[in-house]
């Protein structure tokens, strides 16, 4: 078997005009994030006792677990299928997926009340409530990621720790207990992986089941026994093209050449997930006779319809066109829509659908709640490329065992 | 060789689901209390009586020691002008309807908690910080409590309020049913307070009979609904009026419990941990099978 790509870390400089834009909403965001725990949420948010939740659990938390499923899906592929071509993409994928569920973490820290209780559901259960199971699930997969993530560190590790000064002498042993961790993670590490993908299907549906006990509250073009289904395959849709979204602009940012082979092959695979979510989907608005509320115009009607027609019918038609599996513009394209499509129905699920019967007027979020969820989102992308320079995650065609011709630098 | 060892690694499978199953009922109990007995107390509220003065408003916030203006004050019926909704600074408000057969004599409804007796938000907590008494009463535990408001994204009748403006300790504020004055043997305030005699507290099994008992003596002050009996599987605050409810912006509801659908769906996905413990085993035989084809096919190239 020859190895024709090698994680490792990227030699490129950190700073550049575009980190320095998202430093400064980084820091906008945690400004304003300090208001949150100086005066409370009522202070910084636009949230009250009809709408108690906003942007933060419908963006922050439901579309962030949706758009980190890359990890486990690509897991499921990479490792329980054991496609090796698919390799190159499963780090980077595991890394969005990681870094994306620890924002979903630090968000719902953030919008609860009670911070400091965090760990409550921990000690306290509840089986009936949708919202617990989605906690404890995210809290172990949470887990399980950086379980996932630690060969990484150790590969960068290995044979190179080099601790400072009067810390030298615990060169050796640092050294020896990374070698014992890897050898454990590499003969343990498939409990993990399919674990994960267990963890993942379970609070991917649980999501949406969260809504469900609002019953009447909710639109009916998107409140359905069904929704935890829905939740599941459009999660299922997702994880692709997040992982091509994020590798074309990976190789556009670092210059990379990127991997349309390995891409394009997944793209394919998208159009059948898309279809399949689609056929559910309309499954359920001719079940349940909902589209009578389409025959009206409302922004319910106008946003299902949006979601519906750009997020999976035009990038579903894209998929299946062999011109866009070959061209990167095409594919981020399709990818981007599929993305947007999916961030769409969590923000309908969570915001627009939900109706409360006495608000006086329709909840929007204020300049905090997005400065807030923009920061997190900057800070997201900074953490990324921090790692992809220090730690080996991108994939290059190893030097050693290829022609240098055969990948080019752009940038 | 390798069908043999496959379908060792499948029964281990089925015996790790085994296991799971007989761990779950221990688990399966741990939860908020959520009892729904026979004598449990409530309240039936008569708009047809309550003449709106508001003094079941002021009555309870003393009694849960909350800002309010004195009872002088209350004799303004100018907050009735506006449709209020109980919130962190009063548990219990009082709207006021135009009322058609009597200009003169406008309708007011009396709004608080309802004390559903298959509450949502109970079902809903995450960490069971909600429970349902014996005595019917639903109650808030402020030593469990996150702040998460799911609890406020279930209730059908939109009641638990949120201190938005604390960043510490925030409370989840709703009526109580006054769970400290009857411990200490005195009626629920505002039922004590009401000088018109429109709240009534007793069994609820004996309020459904007088709410009927009254609207079949007079029949024609009454619509033939007790907004209460059956709404949500049921309410232990119950309601007579003299027109739909609807129109007293009450939510109209189905009879079956509203946390229903989600606990049916909840309990299936996790029924006694065989789903995801076979998705488990499922997913390392698929592993496994495709390990060993790859491995085949490199022996042979
Ligand atoms: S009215 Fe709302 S808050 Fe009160 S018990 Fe019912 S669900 Fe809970
Ligand atoms: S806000 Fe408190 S009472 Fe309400 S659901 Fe969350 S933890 Fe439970
Ligand atoms: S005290 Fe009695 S009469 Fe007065 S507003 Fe309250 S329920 Fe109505």
């Amino acid at each position: 078997m020859i190895h024709y790509h090698r994680p490792q870390p990227l030699d490129r400089t950190f700073l550049t005009r575009g980190v320095v834009v998202l430093l400064l909403l980084a820091a906008n965001g945690l400004l304003w994030l300090a208001g949150r725990f100086v005066f409370g949420i009522g202070a910084v948010t636009n949230l009250n006792n009809q709408y108690p939740w906003g942007i933060w659990i419908g963006i922050d938390v439901a579309a962030g677990v949706a758009l980190a499923a890359g990890g486990f899906t690509t897991a499921a592929l990479g490792h329980v299928m054991h496609r090796e071509q698919y390799h190159a993409v499963v780090r980077p994928a595991l890394l969005t997926a990681l870094l994306g569920y620890t924002m979903v973490a630090v968000g719902v820290s953030i919008d609860i009340g009670r911070y400091y209780y965090i760990w409550h559901p921990l000690i306290m259960w509840n089986g009936s409530s949708a919202l617990f199971e989605v906690g404890m699930c995210v809290m172990i997969y949470m887990t399980v990621l950086y379980i996932e993530f630690l060969p990484v560190v150790t590969e960068r590790f290995i044979g190179r720790v080099n601790l400072p000064g009067p810390l030298s002498p615990l060169n050796g042993p640092v050294d020896r207990l990374l070698r014992f961790l890897d050898r454990t993670l590499s003969r343990t590490m498939f409990v993990f992986i399919i674990m994960g993908v267990v963890l993942s299907t379970l609070h991917q549906s649980s999501l949406g089941t969260l809504m469900v006990i609002a019953g009447a509250k909710m639109h009916p073009l998107w409140q359905t026994p069904i929704l935890p289904l829905l939740f599941l395959l459009s999660a299922i849709a997702v994880g692709f093209p997040m992982v091509i979204f994020e590798s074309l602009i990976a190789a556009r940012s670092f210059g990379l050449k990127p991997e349309m082979h390995i891409l394009g092959r997944l793209g394919r695979m998208v159009a059948t997930l898309l279809g399949i979510y689609l056929a559910f989907k309309l499954g359920d608005l001719f079940i349940r006779e909902t589209f009578v509320y389409l025959t009206r115009v409302s922004v319910e009607s106008v946003m299902y319809v949006v979601e519906v027609l750009f997020g999976i019918v035009v990038p579903m038609r894209m998929f299946l066109a062999p011109k866009v599996q070959k061209s990167p513009l095409l594919l981020f394209i399709a990818a981007t829509l599929v993305v947007g499509g999916v961030l769409l129905n969590r923000i309908n699920n969570f915001i627009i659908a939900y109706t409360p019967p006495y608000a006086t007027h329709p909840y929007f979020p204020s300049i905090g709640e997005i400065s807030v969820t923009v920061g997190f989102i900057a800070i997201l992308v900074l953490l990324y490329r921090v790692i992809v320079l220090n730690f080996p995650v991108i994939s290059l065609p190893d030097r050693r065992m290829m022609p240098a011709s055969k990948y080019s630098v752009r940038g | 060789m390798k069908s043999t060892s496959r379908r060792s690694f499948l029964k281990a499978g089925t015996a790790i689901t085994a296991v799971a199953a007989g761990l779950t009922p221990a688990t399966a109990h741990a939860g908020p209390t959520n009892v729904l007995s026979p004598n449990r107390l409530g309240v039936l509220v008569d708009t047809t009586v309550c003449i709106g003065c508001r003094n079941c408003e002021w009555a309870c916030k003393r009694a849960h020691e909350l800002e309010t203006a004195p009872l002088e004050a209350y004799e303004d019926r100018t907050p009735l002008r506006e449709m209020r909704r109980p919130d962190e600074t009063a548990l219990t408000v009082v709207n006021q309807f135009a009322n058609p057969k009597a200009p003169d004599q406008p309708t007011t409804v009396k709004v608080q908690c309802m004390h559903c007796d298959h509450p949502a938000c109970v079902s809903a907590c995450i960490v069971g910080a909600i429970s349902k008494q014996d005595d019917g009463a639903v109650l808030w535990d402020t030593d469990k409590c996150i702040g998460c408001r799911y609890c406020m994204v279930a209730c059908p009748f939109q009641i638990p309020a949120f201190e938005y403006r604390k960043a510490i300790q925030p409370r989840i504020m709703k009526c109580d049913f006054c769970t400290d004055r009857r411990a200490a043997g005195m009626l629920p305030a505002c039922v004590e307070s009401c000088p018109v005699e429109a709240l009534t507290f007793g069994p609820r099994e004996e309020l459904v009979r007088v709410a009927h008992d009254k609207v079949r003596r007079a029949p024609d002050r009454y619509v033939e609904h007790v907004y209460g009996e059956r709404e949500v599987g049921g309410t232990s605050w119950m309601y007579l009026a003299d027109r739909k409810f609807e129109q007293l912006a009450f939510p109209t509801l189905g009879e079956s419990p509203a946390p229903g659908v989600s606990e049916s769906i909840q309990h299936g996905i996790f029924a006694y941990f065989v789903p995801p413990v076979s998705l488990y085993a499922l997913l390392g035989a698929v592993m496994w099978t495709a390990r060993q084809r790859h491995d085949d096919e490199e022996d042979q190239s």
